[in-house]
């Protein structure tokens, strides 16, 4: 009989090829996938070629060109062009033109390629976003990633578990984004530092997926190596009909030990918003309505999937975006902007004055479309607020869920959906 | 390995995008990234920065994304090492990976100021500054570790695993 173990070491033990693995240890493990994107996967194939001449399995080396693409000028497009070059030459499956490109968090989990169980790593620090089907998977540098497509392998040190139980029903408006923002603000950017977070409870038994894979992507920004969700009836449903792959089920023993348990009232959880300069730095967003703002921006990994564009949606039906405001719109996937169109979202945020874009990371990290001026405000459903994040070094970020950021944009300052003047019925 | 220069020293959670914002990313050559290197926190620093500087720097160096453009700019702009409270995990597995020294060493983060000349001997994992005459000693890296480090990084290492 093996010590009990976390959800997280039991991945990590079963990919090494162990019976047990203990906090500390440093092992080296067969990755189910590795990915990329045309930022890093540039770096990465540089190094595949110093090491050998083909990846080490064509189906599990993932390339989303999404950070820069549509090409967004002369550098970008060689970076993509050196991306999809590699791919003709190795004969790469799972890589996604733009056409078929969505924002690759959003995408993967959408297309059933990364499921429970899986070992992941992607040269991308938002790869966490996975834990919330139950895989552990963390984001890594691009030499890590490139030995890994062409080795398969990766060297890890087996984290501590936080485990967060978060009891309750959340409050009407209160989603997965608020309750990340509302850790993060708890522990701090390095508060799970070296550490894989577990969140369980009823407040994320009862959540739906994509606002789970909210919480999972923002893991980082507390310093989490992975942001575990166990396999539930909600990960069951999501996954049949589009995992590619069989899926494993890994659950923490009863007695396995964690560095942490800390126990969350989901009733205390309110719409929480992050001002500059980090995702820590939070507060209700009920004390944060004389700010007023540029640009609001509703996409991103975090937030750009359907569940994310409806609830925006029914901010913004009938009203429009303050004359001082921007609102871009990005939905994730070619497939959520698709459903956007069948559901008349589209109607919605066009009619409210909206810019809305084909799937892009751009303005999320201050690469384009969407970038602010110096001393400008943005309110943002994307994950980071650091200086500089989405443009001049005096501009601003505040992080915030779909909701609050639709209503923000109709407000010119950031506020609640109840703040806003009840729409007028058609007939008038 | 032994390293000797100028002091920049940085507060806490030194973030990837003010290490090399992400305007710059639509490129990777180390020269171009080396000459934005923490532009956004400090425009002085690709002026003033020396071959063989060191940072210095509090908790949670290098933490936000995974872009490995941000140890390369570092090495690119000359600084040998990073001496941190603690580094983000991403860029603490980029800097062996990639070869970019780093320590781990609270003491001497709080003792070392801007502009001091520190010493390191990074296999004793000593480190001196030589203008207040302190010495101190990092957090020891595990084997496996050392044997990246050791072999210059991760590609080198499986270059040598793998004969090439």
């Amino acid at each position: 009989m093996t010590r009990p173990m976390t959800m997280a070491e039991k991945i990590l033990a079963a990919h090494a090829g162990l019976d047990e693995v203990v906090p500390g240890q440093l092992i080296e493990c067969d990755l189910d996938l590795v990915l990329a994107n045309d930022v890093t996967a540039p770096i990465a194939i540089k190094t595949v070629r110093e090491i050998t001449d083909a990846v080490f399995d064509a189906d599990r080396v993932i390339l989303v060109p999404d950070h820069y693409v549509p090409n967004k000028d002369i550098k970008s497009a060689e970076q993509a062009k050196i991306v999809r070059d590699f791919v003709r030459e190795q004969g790469i499956s799972h890589y996604y033109e733009v056409g078929c490109m969505g924002v690759e968090h959003a995408l993967l989990p959408e297309q059933g390629v990364v499921g429970a169980g899986d070992l992941i790593i992607g040269a991308d620090s938002h790869t966490c976003t996975y834990g919330a089907l139950g895989a552990f998977s963390t984001g890594a540098g691009s030499t890590d990633a490139g030995v890994g497509m062409a080795t398969g392998k990766a060297w890890f040190k087996v984290p501590e578990t936080i485990k967060f139980v978060i009891d309750g029903e959340l409050a009407p408006g209160v989603t997965g984004k608020d309750v990340i923002l509302h850790i993060i603000g708890m522990i701090g950017v390095d508060g799970a530092l070296y550490k894989a977070m577990e969140f369980t409870g009823s407040a994320i038994a009862t959540m739906p997926m994509d606002e789970r894979l909210s919480i999972s992507n923002m893991a980082i920004e507390a310093g989490g190596k992975a942001g575990l969700i166990p396999v539930d009836d909600v990960t069951r449903a999501y996954m049949d009909g589009r995992a590619e792959r069989p899926y494993t089920a890994y659950y923490s023993d009863e007695g396995a030990e964690f560095a942490q348990v800390i126990a969350i009232d989901a009733a205390d959880i309110v719409p929480t918003v992050a001002f500059p300069h980090l995702p820590s730095n939070t507060r209700p967003v009920a004390e944060a309505r004389d700010v007023r703002i540029d640009q609001a921006v509703i996409g991103s990994c975090t937030n750009g999937r359907l569940d994310d564009m409806r609830q925006a949606a029914a901010v913004l039906k009938g009203r429009t975006v303050h004359p001082d405001v921007r609102c871009i719109v990005i939905p994730a996937t070619q497939q959520v902007y698709q459903q956007c169109i069948a559901e008349g979202l589209m109607d919605i945020f066009i009619n409210a004055h909206c810019a809305v874009s084909t799937p892009t990371c751009g303005p999320c990290l201050g690469g384009y479309m969407g970038i602010l001026a110096a001393g400008e405000r943005a309110i943002a459903t994307t994950n980071r607020n650091f200086v500089g994040r989405m443009g001049d070094p005096t501009s601003e970020v505040y992080l915030s869920s779909p909701a609050v950021a639709a209503a923000s944009a109709v407000l010119g300052h950031i506020g609640l959906p109840e703040d806003l003047e009840p729409v007028a019925s058609a007939a008038e | 390995m032994q390293f000797k220069g100028t002091v920049h020293r940085y507060g806490r959670d030194i973030d990837t995008d003010v290490i090399i914002p992400a305007r710059y990313l639509n490129t990777s050559d180390p020269a171009e990234l080396a000459r934005h290197c923490l532009e956004d926190l400090d425009t002085e620093f690709v002026s003033n920065v020396q071959a063989g500087d060191i940072i210095v720097a509090d908790e949670n160096f290098g933490c936000g994304s995974s872009r490995e453009h941000a140890p390369i700019a570092i090495k690119a702009a000359g600084v040998d090492v990073v001496i941190a409270k603690s580094f983000a995990r991403i860029f603490y597995r980029n800097a062996i990976n990639t070869g970019l020294a780093i320590m781990e060493c609270p003491e001497a983060v709080d003792a070392i100021s801007n502009g001091d000349v520190v010493s390191v001997d990074a296999d004793a994992g000593i480190i001196t500054d030589e203008t207040t005459g302190e010495s101190f000693t990092a957090q020891p890296f595990p084997p496996f570790l050392m044997e990246i480090i050791n072999a210059g990084g991760l590609v080198p290492r499986w270059q040598k695993k793998l004969g090439k």
